[in-house]
Order: structure tokens, then C-alpha cells, then sequence
């Protein structure tokens, strides 16, 4: 093993304590973003799977085109809102996790708006009739399917928290990667790499890829849970 | 009795009068060009009846009980539930068992309780007549089995008996046995049957002349929308009124 993948083995056993910090960061920002963003998508994708209203294709093609959003694009907007001329200067968020958490949230939500109306809008039709029989109404309606999308929603958090966690270009303009303040894994990454020092950016790489393999684990978990074919009851 | 109480207790035979009789007159449905229903008019009433709708695939039977039942607006004419236009409150005296059970994705148990609770009953006295329901259906081992995961004919019976348990005026069952095996279908015929004897109004839809024979009292013959037969089921088994009729009797296509 040469020098680099032996050092970098051995930040992650001593739990080194900058590598500990970023990975916190990391999580920290990626998971109050998800949350954030779940908070406002969860509802708004069921509202919109729900409900019938004038404009609502040209709302859903929006949100399904800010799914893919460029991260840089998203960074560069929170960036004029937070900078000092900006309309949210004065909150002076720029160059802190807050902003970072801003950024993460609007290049989460559209994501999760999106799954969730889906998800939600393929329920609803299969329950329709059945929920009208029974005079549910609207709100009630709209709670019953938010639970019963629960697999499909679970999978479209751990999607969201992917993206999230793996992304690179928006916190870099917002956050600035600042040593202890704002540097995150994959922004450590990039400027461990342009340094030349590899041993810290292949053990945040690891652990990064670890993260991955677990989302991806649970992912396929919770959409497994979702739909268990009918007649084949375990004995 | 308030009218409230009524409604959230579903107190099954005088829930009835909320409903029946169910009339349609001049029923007319047009999808894409398709005459779904074509100037329909009947009434459905006698308790302990079981009126059973027949007629070959896309003859209208399952669009005519979702138009009675309140599920589909018709185009033209009009559909009365106890002579008044039908309204969301009363709907909760309406039952419906669909072809295929629409389980939530929970347990069986949570499956029963769900539908009472909805209409404002608490969850212990829910839970309680649920599980006397489930063990009365035969199901009471499947309790906390996901709904899911039983096999069709216990996903069917668990919605038959999540419909009785409601206490419905009357009853729509749009081919409860279509894909069922033998067992299943007559532990659901018997169901139907004891339900109807008790008083229950239960409009019936199927395919299977075999079931029709065994259940109906009534015949209603639909083909291609309209209504061609309503007959006693004695008379229409032994002398059918019209040629479709006994065509559709002898197993030939109607056309």
C-alpha cells in the first residue's frame, strides 16, 4: 500500500479530529437541509397530486425541470441574495453553514416535491373511489395518502440527501470552504486534491462512498417495504 | 335521533332509509364516443332482495352501480337515493366492494378501523368491532397481517367484512369473486347471502350465470348500455323475456 492510502487508512481509524469536523459539517448542513426541504416538498408534491387547479402541468414541469438544477447555478443565486448588496444581506448568512443549508434546500426540494407528487398521484388514483365511498375528506385524504406513500416518500428523502450530501459546486460558492466554518467533504476534496494532499481527501472520499452504499442500501430497503405482491404472504 | 348521530353511528337496517330506494331514471353516459349507458331507468328496493346485474364484458354493469352509488356523474338523467339527489354525507349509508380490494398499506385490523374512524367513531370501540368483525369472517388469525400480503380471496373478504362493518342502507358489490378460487367465492357468497338475509339491501353485479343462480332474486340484463331485462331471477332463468337474453343464457356472444 503506498504512503497516501496508508495515511488516509489512518485518519479514519484515529477518528482524526479535522476529518471528524467535516464529515459533522457535512452531515449536519445535508441533513437540516433535507428536513428543511421535506418540510415545504412533502406537502406541496401531495397538495399538487391532490389537487386540480389552473396552471398545474406548467407547475409540474417546472419542478420537474428544477430537478436538475446545476448546483453552481443554485450557489451563484444564493449568493447574489446573501451578499452584502443583496436582499438577504443583512442577515449576513454568506460564508457560514446557514447559507449552505439555503442552498442545499433549494436544489433539495424540487427533488422531493417531484417523488412525492408522484408517489402521492399514483395512490390517490388507486384509492380514489374507495376514499370517496368512505367520504373522507380533503385534509384527511391528503394525511392517509402522505402515510400510505410512506416507502415511496422514504426513498425520495434518501435520493434528496444523496444529492445533498454529494454536492459540490453550491456550497463551495456559498460557503466558501472555510477551515472549521464551512469546509464539507466534498469541498475538502476538491482542495486536498488541488494541494496535492491526497491522504485527507481519499479519506473523506471513503467515507463519502460509504455514505453512498448506506443511502443506497436504504433506498432499496424502504422500496421494498412499499409493495409486497399480493397472494404471496410469507409462511 | 339526530340526523348526525345516524350518520356516524351507521346503525345498518335504519341506515336504509336514508338511501332506498335507489333509483336511476334515464340514466345516459357517453366516454369517447362510447354509449356507456343509454337511457337507463330502474329502481332498487326490497330488503333481503339481492337484484343482481348481469350482461356480457362492457355491457355497462359496473359504470350503472358507480352511477348509482354516486361514484360517476351521469351525463343526463338522474340518479335519487330515498328521492333526494345524492350528497356526500348520505354516501357513508353507501357500501362498495370493488373487483379488486383496495387495501391500504397497513395492517388488516388497521384496514377495518381505518373507514369507522374516518367517519368519526374512536379508535377503541373501532378496534373492538373490528376484530369481532375479522373473527366472524374467519379472519380473525390475519389480524395483524399487512393487508397487502393476504391472498386475494382474504384481501376480498377483508373488504366485504370493512364494508358490513360500516352498516351501510345498501350494498354495491361489482364482481366480488371475479379471479377468486372456488373456497373463496363461496365463503363470500355465504357472507353476501347471510347479509342480505338480514336485511341488508345488496345490489350485485357478476359475470358468473353460476353465482347469478345462486344469489340473485332479481335479475337486471344489460347489454351495450341499456337495460334489456329486469325480472324476478325464477322467471328469467326458466323464461327469459328477450332474445339476448337467452342468448347470453345459452353462452352465445351478444353482439
Amino acid at each position: 500500500m503506498s504512503d497516501v492510502w496508508r495515511d488516509a487508512v489512518a485518519l479514519l481509524l484515529e477518528f482524526d479530529g479535522d476529518l471528524i469536523e467535516i464529515v459533522g459539517l457535512s452531515l449536519t448542513v445535508s441533513l437540516t437541509a433535507v428536513g428543511l426541504s421535506a418540510a415545504i416538498a412533502v406537502p406541496l408534491g401531495a397538495f399538487i397530486a391532490t389537487h386540480q387547479f389552473y396552471g398545474r402541468s406548467a407547475v409540474i414541469l417546472l419542478v420537474n425541470t428544477l430537478m436538475g438544477l446545476p448546483p453552481v447555478l443554485v450557489g451563484l443565486v444564493v449568493y447574489l441574495w446573501l451578499s452584502a448588496s443583496g436582499p438577504l444581506g443583512s442577515l449576513q448568512w454568506l460564508y457560514t453553514p446557514a447559507a449552505m443549508i439555503v442552498a442545499q434546500t433549494i436544489l433539495v426540494a424540487p427533488i422531493l416535491t417531484s417523488l412525492t407528487r408522484q408517489a402521492v398521484q399514483d395512490l390517490d388514483a388507486e384509492y380514489d373511489e374507495q376514499m370517496r365511498m368512505w367520504s373522507v375528506g380533503p385534509l384527511a385524504r391528503a394525511t392517509t395518502l402522505i402515510v400510505e406513500a410512506r416507502a415511496g416518500l422514504a426513498t425520495a428523502v434518501l435520493a434528496g440527501f444523496g444529492r445533498a450530501i454529494a454536492e459540490v459546486g453550491a456550497v463551495l460558492i456559498v460557503g466558501g470552504n472555510i477551515n472549521h466554518v464551512t469546509r464539507t467533504m466534498t469541498t475538502a476534496i476538491a482542495l486536498e486534491t488541488s494541494k496535492g494532499e491526497l491522504a485527507l481527501a481519499i479519506a473523506l472520499g471513503i467515507v463519502l462512498l460509504v455514505i453512498a452504499v448506506a443511502v443506497n442500501a436504504a433506498v432499496m430497503v424502504a422500496s421494498s417495504r412499499g409493495e409486497p405482491e399480493a397472494g404471496l404472504r410469507a409462511p | 335521533m339526530s340526523t348526525t348521530f345516524n350518520m356516524a353511528a351507521g346503525n345498518g337496517a335504519a341506515a336504509s332509509r336514508w338511501v332506498v330506494p335507489i333509483a336511476g331514471d334515464s340514466l345516459t353516459l357517453v366516454r369517447k364516443g362510447r354509449t356507456l349507458l343509454d337511457r337507463v331507468t330502474l329502481e332498487i328496493d326490497g330488503r333481503g332482495a339481492v337484484p343482481t346485474i348481469i350482461g356480457p364484458n362492457g355491457a355497462g354493469k359496473s359504470v350503472l352501480i358507480r352511477v348509482l352509488a354516486g361514484l360517476i356523474a351521469a351525463d343526463s338523467g338522474r340518479v335519487l337515493w330515498a328521492g333526494l339527489s345524492p350528497d356526500r354525507d348520505r354516501a357513508r349509508h353507501v357500501g362498495f366492494v370493488f373487483q379488486r380490494p383496495v387495501m391500504l398499506r397497513r395492517s388488516a385490523l388497521a384496514n377495518m378501523t381505518y373507514p369507522l374512524m374516518a367517519s368519526g367513531i374512536a379508535r377503541d370501540t373501532a378496534e373492538r368491532d373490528a376484530r369481532a368483525a375479522l373473527d366472524e369472517a374467519g379472519l380473525g388469525h390475519l389480524i395483524d397481517t399487512p393487508a397487502r400480503q393476504l391472498s386475494g380471496g382474504e384481501q376480498q373478504r377483508v373488504a366485504l367484512a370493512r364494508a358490513l362493518l360500516l352498516k351501510p342502507g345498501v350494498m354495491f358489490l361489482d364482481e366480488p369473486t371475479a379471479n377468486l378460487d372456488p373456497s373463496s367465492t363461496a365463503a363470500i357468497e355465504a357472507r353476501i347471502k347471510a347479509a342480505a338475509e338480514a336485511g341488508l339491501h345488496v345490489v350485485l353485479v357478476t359475470q358468473d350465470l353460476k353465482q347469478a343462480r345462486r344469489l340473485a332474486t332479481e335479475i337486471i340484463l344489460m347489454h351495450q348500455g341499456q337495460l334489456l331485462e329486469k325480472t324476478p331471477a325464477k322467471s328469467f332463468f326458466e323464461r327469459p323475456k328477450t332474445p339476448e337474453a337467452q342468448r347470453f343464457l345459452d353462452g352465445q356472444l351478444l353482439l
